[in-house]
């Protein structure tokens, strides 16, 4: 291996045989190069994808009133049913077992101003936990908290896209801003994974939009997070015996399937994460075919190489050399290029995915990148694959008779 | 130099066998220069093949400068080939991308000669064929006088005892066939053994001794005056 002179006959062959070297360097490296290059898009398909979907906690559940489908208990069907103040307060102290936390939600469109910039946003009045059920991050200020629920405050959580639009560069903090026809104080500034959309919301305490709402206590939504240890089946009998609670206590018939809604991310995540196993399959499996497809490349480029060089080998072995020395020597080449273009390849590639970036945005491509483990491992099985290639048709060429492959033209 | 007791030798074809060599007895002294003629299928290049181990023997012995050749694997062949023997052949055999200095010094690589004696050595025996100002050339750029000049010379840089010539004339014209023979007849002069595998009577007729072969057998082995090649070189 560390044969000096070996080594110089080697680069002699390398250095005179340039479109052979060049043919089977070329094949690795694109191979390697293709593979990496698959691979990170795969990666930031996957990304995308995490944002899109596991943007928002996975243990909630989504409850919405709509209007009940049959009579029950001498109401007629088609009646409205409305969540109020008094489920969260009942939920609550009826299923404190199962129960992270729970919040109410209540949207509203609002114009809203600063001096002389306005626009219309979404307001949402919740209470201090929704801020967990929408992974909210604080960048400055703080978030809702009881003192504002409890005393009807007008304290208001802008998005970080709000202050950007009404404060531009000035500190919301402090400031006051009118929402539809009331005064509200900025608290808070917060940024969200879930994109721009989610940025562009302002947050109230539900108490003083229902004050503000002449005092009625009425609820849009309630979303209620279960303990992540009660596992996805604890979740389904949590939900079942939330509905049938619930049914009960608004008087909507047990088999009606409307009335009340239960939207459980629980179930939704599974999907989701099935979803995410089938695109990491998609990608490793483009990823062992095109490492297949390299490999076919480069056994053929060495039966070519060989076939190509049989009457050289057979007047070395005229001349002297033995059969180890003969597959000693293709074996070494091929690895020699093999290794090299193989490694430039994996450069190349790395170096493109670095430079992509956001470029690919638009087709759902988020930040590809390969971690170094897998672009070095498939480099070397690239490598190991190209020697077990070399190997076969070396040795059969070093096993042929010098006679016959001096014949060979 | 060699001693050849009842060689036989057939090949399969297919389903029956073709019996090539039946029966050589040969017994070549140190500084001979042989021909062996015959018609072609005649097997004389089969037993210049057999000598030179670049196929094996079905029945009989063969023994070269006292060693007796058996049990020939690739590696052992090898071996013996690089330490006992020099090849010359009618398409010459050299490798195209390596100039006639490095295709001289092929032979030492595989004896371990280290690079500057190599170097140096080729050089020698380049010169001694009279090619050394043609030492950095491809093959494509020479002659095929040229080119069987500088096999020679790659046959004998690995100082083997005995020579084996397969046809080294065949390609080459009459001048330059006479100009090869007259270096061979030099290098028998010296003292080397050497065997030519021929179908030309005037080629043959340079040698010391010929043999002829006719289906598989001798069939004349007889000492002739060796005609000097030098005569119709200018």
């Amino acid at each position: 291996m560390f044969n000096r002179d070996r080594w110089q006959e080697i680069f002699e062959t390398i250095r005179k045989n340039k479109l052979r070297t060049f043919l089977s360097g070329f094949t690795v490296a694109l191979g390697i190069l293709i593979f990496i290059i698959l691979f990170g898009f795969g990666n930031g398909l996957k990304n995308t994808f995490k944002e899109f979907f596991l943007d928002d906690a996975t243990n909630t559940l989504y409850l919405f009133a709509g209007s009940t489908s049959k009579p029950y208990r001498g109401f007629k069907a088609n009646r409205r049913i409305e969540f109020e103040n008094s489920d969260l307060k009942d939920i609550k102290e009826n299923f404190s077992f199962f129960l992270e936390y729970i919040t109410p939600r209540i949207s509203r469109g609002a114009s809203v101003r600063y001096k002389n910039e306005f626009d219309n946003y979404t307001t949402r009045a919740v209470g201090p936990d929704h801020q967990y059920a929408e992974k909210t991050i604080i960048m400055k200020g703080r978030y809702i908290n009881e003192l504002d629920v409890k005393n009807k405050s007008k304290h208001a959580v802008i998005g970080r896209l709000v202050a950007l639009d009404l404060f531009k560069q000035e500190d919301p903090i402090g400031k006051f801003i009118d929402v539809g026809s009331s005064v509200f104080k900025v608290v808070g500034v917060f940024q969200d994974d879930g994109g721009d959309n989610e940025e562009r919301f302002i947050y109230i305490p539900y108490t003083t939009r229902q004050s503000l709402e002449k005092g009625n206590d009425k609820l849009d939504q309630i979303i209620v997070a279960f303990r992540p240890e009660l596992g996805h089946a604890g979740a389904l009998a949590f939900e079942k015996e939330l509905r049938s609670y619930l049914k009960d206590k608004k008087s909507i018939a047990p088999s009606d399937p409307r009335g009340i809604f239960i939207r459980n991310v629980a179930d939704q995540l599974k999907q989701n994460q099935q979803f995410a196993n089938v695109l990491q399959l998609i990608v490793t499996f483009v990823g062992l075919g095109t490492l297949i497809a390299g490999i076919i490349g480069i056994s053929n480029i060495m039966v070519f190489v060989v076939k190509e060089r049989t009457k050289e080998l057979g007047i070395r072995k005229a001349l002297g050399a033995t059969p180890k020395s003969v597959i000693q020597m293709i074996l070494q080449e091929s690895i020699f290029i093999t290794t090299i273009s193989g490694f430039v390849g994996m450069a190349i590639g790395v170096l493109i995915l670095n430079n992509m970036g956001e470029s690919l945005e638009d087709y759902f491509i988020k930040n590809p990148y390969i971690d170094i483990e897998t672009a070095l491992f498939s480099t070397l099985i690239l490598i190991l694959f190209g020697g077990i290639a070399g190997y076969v048709p070396a040795k059969r060429a070093a096993s042929i008779k010098p006679i016959v492959a001096l014949r060979d033209e | 130099m060699i001693k050849i007791n009842d060689l036989h030798k057939s090949y399969k074809m297919g389903s029956s066998s073709l019996h090539v060599l039946k029966g050589i007895n040969l017994d070549i002294e140190d500084g001979e220069l042989v021909a062996i003629m015959g018609s072609s299928g005649s097997g004389k290049s089969t037993l210049l093949n057999i000598l030179g181990m670049l196929d094996v023997l079905d029945e009989g012995t063969y023994e070269l400068d006292s060693v007796l050749i058996e049990d020939l694997d690739e590696t052992k062949a090898a071996k013996y080939r690089n330490k006992f023997l020099g090849f010359i052949f009618q398409s010459f055999n050299l490798i195209n991308y390596k100039t006639a200095l490095e295709n001289v010094s092929l032979p030492l690589y595989y004896q371990g000669v280290n690079r500057k004696e190599r170097q140096e050595k080729a050089l020698r025996y380049l010169s001694s064929v009279g090619l050394a100002d043609w030492a950095t050339h491809l093959p494509s750029e020479l002659s095929g006088g040229q080119k069987q000049r500088v096999a020679i010379a790659r046959a004998m840089a690995s100082e083997p005892k005995l020579l084996l010539a397969d046809e080294p004339t065949g390609a080459l014209d009459t001048t330059t066939s006479y100009e090869v023979m007259d270096l061979i007849q030099k290098i028998n002069q010296e003292g080397k053994t050497i065997l030519v595998v021929t179908h030309e009577e005037d080629i043959a007729q340079m040698c010391k001794r010929i043999v002829r072969l006719k289906d598989g057998v001798i069939v004349e082995d007889t000492k002739v005056d060796q005609v000097l090649a030098a005569q119709y070189v200018q």
